[in-house]
């Protein structure tokens, strides 16, 4: 697999987001208030809203524009909402964030 | 005999030699390295020792009686320098060692933090008797200041044990709690008071820059400009395993030395033990899988078949008073599901998290006495689909009958003295008396026995009573609480954040006993609001709390791009703000609206581009114009009597001066004002939130319009003869609202509640008055500042994407 180094934990805020540019898209790369990090598509299943916008809260986001959740695990919308988004394997190594690029590339292909 | 060499005396290589000499003590020559001047110890009990509950002799576990009686030869004090496994020797600092089979336990080492300075005298480590003996001796010095950068497991049982010798201690932790490794954040919040109320500083999310002195540690320096005096400085940022002999030697490494279940490395003549070994991908920092890794290992060289395996581990901390445990795993997750209890009274925190009806994690604090039988449900993968709903009341509450299923049925089992209102000290039988002299409701409850009159917390068990005992003449409350995340209605929180002083996120949380860890889109931005309006002073806004508007300054529109726009102080403006606009507005190709609010919107932005047209506009002295808050808007005013025939007042000036007066503030939801010349009306002042209308006399005060969906006359609140007044009377108002008012009431809705009457007689009052003025004026201490140009100086990184990956898939 090739991982691809795109930042530091710090560079994003504590319950929040930032977002990687990609032949995939926008991809946003969450961090939850317990410092894990998650990688998604930034656009919501709904109408495309910017999800690294939203509040982040558990392992979840709430979307700006009407306020899906989706599970930043397994990018499924919660609730009575029906959705997908997709989700990346993004992982912490010594403090530097690692983005899977064959998972981002397979999105393309 | 085989010889055989060890580098390294710790606990590992200690209790693997004692499993070797307990089975055939003949077996090997064993010769020992030592780096350090002595054998080997208990070093998780450097921390009594450093904290003088115990000294070091008590906490030697082999002494030089122990070595000789097993004929042990040892080298201590000397440090292996390398290792040739063409000749198989070890080399020394004093000479080389053959061997037949050689063992790496050579630990790890604390991470020194590279920051300038992290190489001056009085910087330590935490790991031996040297680093421990140097914060003895710090300690002794009258007064003297400690550091300690880290706040984890050592870095607090450093700092507990300054603190026991009478130093100043601080504690500095780069994420946003306490021991984030090992708690969640409701956990470490209360660690963090614990600590505080013995005396230890503790600031989180702080970043270290550097280290001064003159020719020893002096000061701490933070990245936000904080400057802390340190007689001595304790890093304890980590550990790093200790496998350069490994490297040197050509072994298989990772992160550390790699290891197969046997504990054997690539070269099958080399073993390795201890937190310098990687196995399956894991590093170690606790005894207990070492203490595994010694028993394989002594098995392994005995010739006998033995395998490691990775268990489960639980963490404690020993620091007296401090009563926590985490095992397991404890973040959340899809298909996880969370049991919370908190008792805000007693300070008890407890989590469990349940998938696939096994725990699978624990985090308590303030109560761990059930935490082993947790574990041990954790370890074995119990189902503990049959006690669900008691599970978290411990083993005790286990055992069958309706009581382990049913809620409404261990309330109904509770013997009639058990507490149900820890703050009043209500039992169920008060509960019960009352009910059979009459009362059916809550507030009845309430009025009579006290009981979930204060916090508020054991409201659901209060209401349970009610329903065992009413039946169906019970109705539980049908006012809203604020979310699913919480059984209290907005009204409850904010007096809840008043009466007991709750000042953090965390504190909200587990004073109110939440049921999330950390809330959700409802309830946190109404939360932050709460806490900035409540204590703008202690509590600072927290931007991820906050809707997408608030957080970037701007308005989102449908499209992704924001729109901007500055603000014209009463709606007046100038040829070079005109200018000013007019070139951003060109240069970042925006389209141009003229506002309903007396300004001018540029829409079209992208996100990446608002702190360099923010800069533009700073630069002709134009500041945010809060378009896009639950805040202050505009005022809307009319030219008056500089311009027109029939203006009493000076309409434009007053308009300016509120708006100057106001600008800044956060309020539950959005505030327009409008002053006009005369009752004439041309600012439509009589549809705002707050409008003034000048006439001969003074100026007409009226409160609570609205022009959206619904349409809306304000209402008179006051007659006033001169701009002071209106100016004192229109910040009142404002600071009554800010501090009342649900999350998202308009002001009207909020007048239409409490009631109007109600309004004007907590602000005819002058002493009222003067008060809420003086505390909105210290709010306006912090909040009266542009936002843009702060967050073009310390935030503008965050406008940008963080990596551009597009090339990277081409390549
Ligand atoms: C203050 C403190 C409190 C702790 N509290 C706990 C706790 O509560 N619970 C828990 O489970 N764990 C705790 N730990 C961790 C625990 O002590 C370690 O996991 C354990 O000591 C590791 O054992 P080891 O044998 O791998 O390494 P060590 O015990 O560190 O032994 C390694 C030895 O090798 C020597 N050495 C290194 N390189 C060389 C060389 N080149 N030549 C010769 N000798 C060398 C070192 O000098 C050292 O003496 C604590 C640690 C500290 C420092
Ligand atoms: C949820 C409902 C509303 C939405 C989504 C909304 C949206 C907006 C937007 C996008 C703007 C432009 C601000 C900018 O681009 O920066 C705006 C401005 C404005 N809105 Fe609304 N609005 C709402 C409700 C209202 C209501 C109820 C009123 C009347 C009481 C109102 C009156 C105005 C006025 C007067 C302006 C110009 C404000 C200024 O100059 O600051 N809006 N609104
Ligand atoms: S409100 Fe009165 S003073 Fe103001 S512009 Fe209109 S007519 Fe003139
Ligand atoms: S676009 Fe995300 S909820 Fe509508």
């Amino acid at each position: 697999m090739s991982w691809v180094d795109i930042g530091t934990l710090n560079d994003i805020p504590l319950r929040g987001s930032r977002i990687v540019k990609s032949p995939a898209g926008c991809i946003a790369i969450f961090r939850t208030a317990e410092d894990e990090v998650f990688a998604t598509s930034n656009t919501c299943a709904h109408k495309q809203g910017p999800l690294s916008e939203g509040i982040v809260h558990d392992r979840k986001v709430t979307c700006p524009l009407h306020n899906w959740v989706f599970s930043l695990e397994t990018g499924e919308a919660q609730g009575a909402d029906e959705g997908q988004i997709a989700t990346y394997p993004v992982k912490i190594e010594s403090g530097r964030l690692l983005l899977n690029m064959d998972a981002v590339v397979a999105k393309v292909a | 005999m085989q010889k055989l060499v060890i580098i390294g005396a710790g606990m590992a290589s200690g209790r693997m030699l004692e499993h070797i000499h307990e089975t055939d003590p003949a077996a090997f020559s064993v010769t020992i390295f030592n780096a350090e001047p002595r054998g080997n110890y208990n070093r998780i009990m450097l921390s009594p020792v450093l904290a003088g509950d115990r000294s070091f002799e008590e906490i030697i576990t082999h002494d030089d009686d122990w070595y000789a009686q097993n004929k042990v030869t040892t080298r201590f004090g000397e440090r292996v320098t390398g290792i040739d496994r063409e000749r198989k020797v070890v080399i020394g600092e004093q000479g080389e060692v053959p061997y037949d089979k050689l063992i790496l336990a050579t630990g790890s080492t604390p991470f020194i933090i590279p920051v300038p300075g992290h190489d001056l005298p009085g910087v330590v480590g935490y790991r031996d008797l040297e680093d421990t003996n140097a914060m003895i001796d710090a300690a002794a010095n009258q007064g003297a200041s400690a550091v300690v950068i880290g706040g984890g497991l050592l870095g607090l049982e450093a700092a507990a044990g300054l603190r026991m010798r009478g130093m100043e201690v601080t504690v500095l932790h780069i994420a946003g709690h306490l021991m984030d490794r090992q708690l969640d954040e409701a956990a470490g919040y209360l660690l963090k008071l614990d600590l505080e109320k013995r005396g230890i500083k503790v600031m989180t999310e702080a970043n270290t820059k550097a280290i001064v002195g003159e020719g020893k540690a002096e000061k701490v320096l933070l990245d936000d400009g904080t400057e802390l005096a340190a007689d001595i400085v304790v890093m304890a940022a980590g550990i790093r395993p200790a496998g350069q002999l490994g490297q040197q030697a050509g072994l298989e490494m990772g992160r550390a030395i790699k290891v197969n279940a046997q504990m054997q490395t690539s070269d099958p003549d080399i073993y390795a033990v201890g937190e310098c070994v990687e196995f399956d991908e894991n590093i170690f920092g606790l005894v207990a899988p070492l203490y595994d890794q010694a028993k394989v290992l002594a098995n392994t060289l005995l010739g006998q078949e033995d395998a490691f395996t990775v268990r489960e581990l639980s963490t404690k901390l020993k620091v007296t008073g401090c009563d926590l445990f985490s095992a397991g795993d404890f973040a959340e997750g899809e298909g996880r599901e969370d049991i919370v209890f908190r008792d805000p009274k007693r300070r008890v925190y407890k989590r469990l998290i349940v998938e696939d009806d096994k725990l699978i994690g624990a985090v308590m604090y303030g109560d761990t006495a059930d935490s082993n039988w947790f574990f041990g449900l954790i370890k074995d993968g119990t189902n503990i689909e049959e006690m669900r709903e008691t599970l978290i009341f411990g083993p005790s509450f286990q055992g069958g009958g309706a009581a382990a299923s049913d809620p409404l049925a261990a309330v109904a089992a509770l013997p009639l003295d058990a507490e149900i209102c820890g703050c009043n000290g209500v039992c169920k039988g008060d509960i019960i008396s009352a009910i059979e002299g009459g009362v059916t409701t809550l507030d009845g409850v309430r009025m009579t026995t006290k009981a979930s009159a204060s916090c508020g917390t054991c409201t659901g068990l209060v209401e349970q009573v009610l329903a065992v005992s009413l039946g169906d003449g019970f109705e539980i409350s049908k006012e809203k609480p604020v979310c699913k995340c919480t059984d209290l209605t907005h009204e409850d929180v904010r007096r809840l954040i008043k009466s007991q002083e709750l000042k953090s996120q965390p504190a909200v949380w587990q004073e109110l006993a939440w049921k999330t860890p950390n809330g959700c889109h409802v309830c946190r931005p109404a939360i932050n609001y709460y806490l900035i309006s409540d204590w703008p002073l202690e509590y600072q806004d927290d931007l991820q709390s906050r809707f997408v508007n608030e957080r970037n300054h701007a308005n989102i529109q449908k499209d992704g791009t924001y729109s901007v726009m500055p603000r014209m102080w009463g709606g007046m403006t100038t040829p070079d703000e005109l200018i000013a606009v007019a070139n951003a507005a060109k240069k970042f190709n925006a389209a141009v609206k003229v506002t309903g609010g007396q300004r001018i919107d540029l829409l079209g932005i992208k996100k990446e581009d608002l702190p360099a047209i923010w800069s533009d506009l700073n630069e002709a002295g134009m500041v945010s114009g809060h378009a896009y808050t639950k805040g202050l808007r505009t005022v809307k005013t009319c030219v008056g009597t500089d311009w027109c025939r029939f203006g009493t007042q000076d309409s434009t000036g007053l308009g300016i001066k509120l708006e100057k007066k106001l600008w800044g503030s956060w309020t539950p939801h959005k505030v327009k004002l409008g002053v006009s010349g005369c009752p004439r009306n041309c600012a439509e002042a009589t549809c705002k939130d707050i409008g003034i209308i000048c006439v001969d006399s003074g100026y007409q005060i009226s409160v609570a319009g609205a022009a959206g969906m619904d349409v809306k006359m304000t209402e008179s609140l006051v007659d006033v003869a001169t701009e002071a007044e209106v100016e004192e009377w229109v910040s009142a108002f404002m600071q009554l609202y800010r501090e009342n008012a649900k999350y998202l009431d308009r002001a009207y809705k909020w007048v239409d509640k409490v009631g109007l009457d109600w309004v004007k007689e907590e602000l005819s009052n002058p002493d009222t008055r003067k008060a809420l003025v003086e505390r909105f004026d210290i709010s306006q201490s912090v909040y009266r500042k542009d936002p843009w140009a702060d967050h073009i100086r310390n935030r503008s990184e965050q406008y940008q994407h963080l990596a551009d990956l597009t090339e990277e898939a081409v390549a």
